[in-house]
C-alpha cells in the first residue's frame, strides 16, 4: 500500500506522519505543495499537522488553494483515501472535503497535552481495529481545534455515524465533543489529535497505531 | 539625502561614552559618517561586544574531549558519538520582552533557533527560563501572558518541541523581566558550518526575509537601563514570523547539503553589520556591500537603517560562485529572497555603498577586534549575616505556602501552551526536572535542563554560581543522563556599579569551579547586563542550560512512584534554611547564606543515581523546597498520597545540595549500594494512599493537589 504525505512550506508534522505510515507497513512518497499531481498508485493521502502557510488568519485556507490541492480533491472524488491531522484537518475542511470548520479554542490558548479520546464509530477504514467506545490516549497540540458545524450538519453527521472520535473531556469547546469526522463515503478522515505522535511506547504511548493499522487493513479489503 | 551632523548629543544617543568616541576617532582618524557612527555603536554596545564581561568570561572552562567547538561561534558544538553532534546555546531577550512581551519573546526564540541552524543543525529541542515580577505588580499578568504566548507562537509554528524551562516570580523583576531562550539541534559532526569567510571575490549573499525598519538600534537599546521613556522604545523591538523561519531552516539545510556554502552567519543583533563584520574578520578579509541590492520591505530606507535593522529571519552567506544557480533554486523553491549584495575583498575594509555614495569605509578588523574592553572595578559581595531563628509554621502549612505560590505551583498553564511533542521524539515532556528527546532514528537520547536559584546568587555569588551548575547536573542525572556540557546566560544589573560587578565576578568563579569539577564545560553563552529599572537591579540570574546524553533509552529513569514504593533520600541532610524557598514564600524572608555546594558530593551522588538506575523506579533532584516539595511533586504526579516520617521544618524544607529522592521497591539494595559507594542513603517515607503526612500533620492529597494545580492560573488571571 502506498501513502503520499503532502508537505506545505509550514508543515511540521510531515516527517512524523511519514514515519507512522512506514511503521504500519506503507510505502511512503513525499509530495511538495507545488506539485500538480500525486505519484502514481497512491492509495492514501496524508495531510500533516503544522502551520501550512503560517496560518496567521484562517488556518488551512491558503493550503486548500495550493497546486497539490486539486490533485488531492480529485483523488478523494475518485474514492481515494485521505487523512488530515490537526492542520491537515483544517485544510480538508477548507477544501470542502469534510464538513464544518475549526474555530479558535474556547480557552483562546494553544493547548498541548495528551487527552483521552473515545472511538465513536468502528465502521470506518480508519477505526475498525479499535473496539467501539474504546478509550485512547492521544496528544493534541493546536490553537484552532474547536469543531463547529450548523445544526443540520451535526444531525447529519450523527445520523450517518460519521463522528469518528470524541473527546472524553472536551479541551477546546468542540461541538458534541467532536475530535474527528468522516466524509460521506467514509474514506476521508479529519482529526485534531495526533495519532502519529502515539505510535511508539517510548514517546507517549501506542494508542494511535490503530488508525494506521486500520487503514492498512481497510485498504486491503477495499 | 543629507545625514545628521555628528554632535555630542548624537554620539551619546548612540550609547557611546566620550572616551569611546575618542577611541573611534583614533581608529579612523577622522569624523565618522552617520552610518559609520551607527555601525560602531552596534559593534561596541555591551550586547555585541561583551566589553564589561570578556575579561571574566575568558576564565571559564570551555574545553574537553567532548567539545567540538566552544564559545565564539553562533552556538557550541558537542560530540554525542556515532559521528553526531549536539549544537546548543541559550540567549536572553529581556529588554524587548518587557517592552513588547509577545514579539520580544517570539523573536528571542527565533534568534536562538537561527543560531543553531546557521551551523547546520536541525533544532530538536527548546527551553525557556522566564523571570517575572510579583504577580501583584500591574504589569506582571500582561507580561506572563504575552511572553508565554510569544514563545509558544514561534516554537509551535516553527516545529521545535519545547521540553523544559523555568518560571519564577520575584519583586526584583518588576521592571525588568527575563526571557532566556535555549535551543539545541542535531548535526553530523563533519558537516558543521562556521562563520569564517574565505576566498577573495566570493559573493556575499543575503538570504531569507526582507529588511525593514524594525529593530533599528535594538542591540543598543538592550544595553541600556530602563526608565520612564520605555514606551518610546517600542519601535526598537523586532517582529517575528515563524513561518518564514521554518522555510529559512529548510532552505538553509538544503543549501548546506548542496555544498554551496563557504560560510554562513545569521543576522541577529545589529543585523547586517554584525554578521558581515564577523564573517570578514574571522576570515581575515574585507567586505564590500552594495545596499541597493538588499531586499527591502519598505521604500526609502537609508544605509544607516539597513545596516542597523534587526528584521528577523535573515542570513548572510559567502557562496561558492560556481554553485550560484543551484543555491538560488533552493531559495526560489521556498519562496525566500536570495540576493547577492556584495563580495569579499582583499583589503581590510568594510565598505558600504548605497546609490552612488560611499556610506561607510572602515577598517574591518579594527571594527571587529578593537571594541573597548573594561576591567570594571568590583567589590566582593559581603558574607551574609547568619540566619535568625525561623518563625514557627506547621509542616503542611509550609507546603501550602510553597505550592500555592506561582513560583512553585504546577506549571501546566505555561507548558501546555507549548508544543512539546512535535517531531514525535519527546521521551520526557515538560513538568519533570529535565526534558528528554530521542535522537531521531536511534536508541540514544539527549536530556535538557535550565537552572539557577537567584536568591542564592544574591546572597553568595560564588556558591550560587556553583549551585546553578550543580542543580543542572542533578536534573540530568535524575533522568539517567550523563551530563555533557553547558551554556550560560548571565543576567545581571549595571556592571558600572562595583557591587553588581562583584556579583558577576563571584558567579563566574563559582560557575567555573563547578563546570570544571563536574566536567560540563561551557560551550556557548550570552551576557545580559543593565537589567535595571530606575537604578534598581534584578536578582543576579546566571541561568545555566545543560545537556546530557543517554547512550541508550535503557538508561532512562522516568517512572512514577507506585503505591507501596519506599521514599529513599540520597545525600546528606543538614537542614539548611538560609535563602530557602520556604522562608521566601511563607514569610517573605530572604536571609542567611546560600547552601554550600560540595562538588565532590554532587559528583558522587549523581554517579550513584545513574549506576543504580535499575533499583530506582522514579527519581527527582532536591532543590527549592527541599525534601518536602520534591516528595509532594512525585506523589502528586503519580496520583498517590505520601508519608514522610520527618515532621520538623529543617529536615523537610532545608535546601542542602547534592540530594535526590527516589521511589523504589528495592530500598535495601540501594542502602547497601550507598554504603559501598560512600553515599548517604536513607528511607524517609513511602508513597501510597490518598493523604499527605509530614510527621503528625496530615491532609488529603486532593485538596493539596487542587491548590497546586490552580495557583499559577489564579496568580496571572
Amino acid at each position: 500500500m502506498k501513502a503520499a504525505v503532502v508537505t506545505f512550506p509550514g508543515s511540521n508534522c510531515d516527517r512524523d506522519l511519514a514515519v507512522a505510515f512506514e511503521a504500519a507497513g506503507f510505502e511512503v512518497a513525499r509530495v511538495w505543495h507545488k506539485d500538480t499531481a500525486l505519484p502514481v498508485g497512491v492509495d492514501v493521502v496524508g495531510i500533516p499537522g503544522g502551520f501550512s502557510f503560517g496560518d496567521y488568519l484562517r488556518c488551512g485556507a491558503i493550503a486548500a488553494q495550493s497546486p497539490i490541492g486539486a490533485a488531492v480533491r480529485a483523488h478523494a472524488d475518485r474514492g481515494g483515501f485521505a487523512i488530515g491531522i490537526c492542520n491537515g484537518f483544517q485544510v480538508l475542511t477548507e477544501m470542502g472535503l469534510l464538513p464544518g470548520v475549526l474555530m479558535r479554542n474556547a480557552g483562546l490558548k494553544f493547548v498541548c497535552r495528551s487527552v483521552m479520546l473515545k472511538v465513536a464509530t468502528t465502521a470506518s477504514p480508519f477505526t475498525q481495529s479499535y473496539a467501539a467506545g474504546q478509550e485512547l490516549a492521544i496528544p493534541i497540540a493546536h490553537h484552532d481545534g474547536n469543531y463547529t458545524i450548523d445544526d443540520a450538519g451535526l444531525q447529519r453527521l450523527k445520523a450517518e455515524d460519521r463522528i469518528a472520535f470524541t473527546y472524553a473531556a472536551n479541551p477546546n469547546g468542540s461541538m458534541a465533543d467532536i475530535a474527528g469526522v468522516l466524509s460521506a463515503n467514509r474514506r476521508v478522515l479529519g482529526m485534531m489529535p495526533h495519532p502519529e505522535r502515539a505510535v511508539d511506547p517510548v514517546t507517549g504511548g501506542a494508542d494511535g497505531q490503530g488508525v494506521f493499522a486500520s487503514l492498512m487493513r481497510g485498504m486491503a479489503l477495499a | 539625502m543629507s545625514e545628521p551632523a555628528i554632535t555630542q548629543d548624537l554620539v551619546a544617543s548612540h550609547g557611546l561614552k566620550p572616551d569611546e568616541y575618542e577611541r573611534l576617532l583614533g581608529i579612523i582618524g577622522r569624523e565618522p559618517t552617520f552610518t559609520e557612527l551607527g555601525i560602531f555603536s552596534a559593534m561596541w554596545n555591551e550586547h555585541c561586544s561583551y566589553k564589561s564581561s570578556k575579561k571574566w568570561l575568558r576564565t571559564l572552562p570551555t574545553t574537553g574531549p567532548q567539545v567540538i567547538c566552544g564559545p565564539g561561534e553562533n552556538a557550541g558544538v558537542v560530540d554525542i558519538g556515532d559521528g553526531q553532534a549536539v549544537i546548543f546555546k541559550m540567549e536572553s531577550h529581556n529588554h524587548p520582552s518587557y517592552i513588547e512581551p509577545h514579539q520580544g519573546a517570539a523573536t528571542g526564540v527565533g534568534g536562538i533557533l537561527r543560531d543553531v541552524f546557521t551551523m547546520g543543525a536541525r533544532p530538536i529541542a527548546a527551553m525557556n527560563a522566564l523571570s517575572f515580577g510579583l504577580p501583584s505588580h500591574p504589569k506582571t499578568a500582561h507580561l506572563v501572558k504575552g511572553v508565554v504566548e510569544g514563545v509558544g507562537s514561534y516554537g509551535n509554528a516553527f516545529g521545535v518541541p519545547t521540553v523544559g524551562g523555568e518560571v519564577r516570580f520575584h519583586r526584583s523583576y518588576n521592571g525588568n523581566c527575563l526571557v532566556n531562550a535555549f535551543a539545541a539541534g542535531l548535526a553530523d559532526a563533519d558537516k558543521i558550518f562556521y562563520s569564517v569567510a574565505s576566498g577573495v571575490g566570493m559573493p556575499v549573499v543575503y538570504l531569507g526575509a526582507k529588511t525593514g525598519r524594525d529593530g533599528v538600534g535594538g542591540a543598543t537599546m538592550a544595553s541600556a537601563e530602563f526608565d520612564d521613556t520605555i514606551e518610546e522604545k517600542r519601535p526598537t523591538v523586532q517582529v517575528g514570523d515563524p513561518f518564514t523561519e521554518k522555510r529559512l531552516l529548510e532552505a538553509c539545510l538544503e543549501l548546506m547539503a548542496s555544498g554551496a556554502v563557504i560560510s554562513i552567519q545569521d543576522m541577529g543583533a545589529a543585523g547586517l553589520t554584525c554578521s558581515a563584520v564577523e564573517m570578514g574578520d574571522k576570515g581575515g578579509l574585507g567586505i564590500k556591500l552594495q545596499l541597493d541590492d538588499v531586499p527591502q520591505r519598505e521604500t526609502g530606507m537609508t544605509a544607516y537603517e539597513m545596516m542597523l535593522s534587526e528584521s528577523q529571519e535573515r542570513m548572510l552567506m559567502v557562496l561558492k560562485p560556481e554553485l550560484e544557480a543551484e543555491a538560488r533554486a533552493i531559495f526560489v523553491k521556498w519562496d525566500l529572497d536570495f540576493a547577492i549584495v556584495g563580495e569579499t575583498i582583499p583589503e581590510d575594509r568594510f565598505l558600504i555603498l548605497h546609490g552612488n555614495e560611499v556610506k561607510a569605509d572602515l577598517p574591518l578588523s579594527k571594527l571587529a577586534s578593537s571594541a573597548p574592553e573594561y576591567d570594571r572595578p568590583w567589590v566582593e559581595t559581603p558574607a551574609p549575616a547568619a540566619l535568625d531563628a525561623v518563625p514557627e509554621i506547621a509542616p503542611l502549612d509550609a507546603l501550602r505556602a510553597l505550592i500555592g505560590s506561582p513560583s512553585y505551583a504546577h506549571k501546566a498553564w505555561v507548558y501546555e501552551q507549548y508544543d512539546s511533542q512535535v517531531g514525535a521524539d519527546t521521551v520526557v515532556a515538560p513538568g519533570a526536572g529535565a526534558g528528554v528527546v530521542r535522537v531521531h532514528g536511534t536508541g540514544k537520547a539527549l536530556a535538557f535542563t535550565s537552572d539557577v536559584t537567584p536568591r542564592y546568587v544574591q546572597a553568595n555569588p560564588y556558591e550560587g554560581g556553583k549551585q546553578a551548575v550543580a542543580e543542572a547536573w542533578r536534573n540530568l542525572c535524575a533522568v539517567g543522563a550523563r551530563p555533557l556540557a553547558t551554556t550560560d546566560n548571565l543576567n545581571f544589573g549595571n556592571p558600572e556599579k562595583p557591587e553588581i560587578m562583584g556579583q558577576f565576578v563571584g558567579a563566574i568563579k563559582g560557575i567555573g569551579a563547578a563546570v570544571l569539577a563536574l566536567d560540563m564545560p561551557i560551550v556557548s553563552g550570552n551576557v545580559s547586563l543593565y537589567n535595571e529599572t530606575d537604578g534598581k537591579g534584578i536578582l543576579p540570574t546566571p541561568t545555566i542550560g545543560a545537556v546530557g546524553i543517554l547512550a541508550s533509552l535503557d538508561e532512562l529513569i522516568a517512572g512514577r512512584p507506585r503505591p507501596g514504593d519506599v521514599a529513599v533520600l540520597i545525600g546528606e541532610t543538614r537542614g539548611h534554611l538560609g535563602q530557602s524557598a520556604l522562608l521566601a514564600e511563607a514569610f517573605g524572608i530572604e536571609a542567611g547564606d546560600a547552601p554550600p555546594v560540595d562538588l565532590e558530593a554532587e559528583r558522587l551522588a549523581g554517579e550513584f543515581v545513574r549506576a543504580n538506575r535499575k533499583a530506582i523506579r522514579a527519581c527527582s533532584d532536591l532543590s527549592d523546597g527541599g525534601l518536602a516539595l520534591a516528595a509532594f511533586e512525585m506523589a502528586e504526579g503519580a496520583g498517590l498520597g505520601l508519608v514522610l516520617e520527618a515532621g520538623d521544618i529543617p529536615t523537610l524544607f532545608g535546601e542542602d545540595q547534592a540530594r535526590y529522592l527516589v521511589a523504589t521497591a528495592k530500598a535495601d539494595a540501594l542502602i547497601a549500594a550507598g554504603k559501598a559507594a560512600g553515599v548517604a542513603v536513607a528511607v524517609v517515607g513511602r508513597f501510597g494512599g490518598d493523604a499527605v503526612s509530614f510527621g503528625a500533620d496530615t491532609a488529603p492529597m486532593a485538596a493539596l493537589s487542587e491548590l497546586y494545580r490552580t495557583a499559577f492560573a489564579k496568580a496571572v488571571a
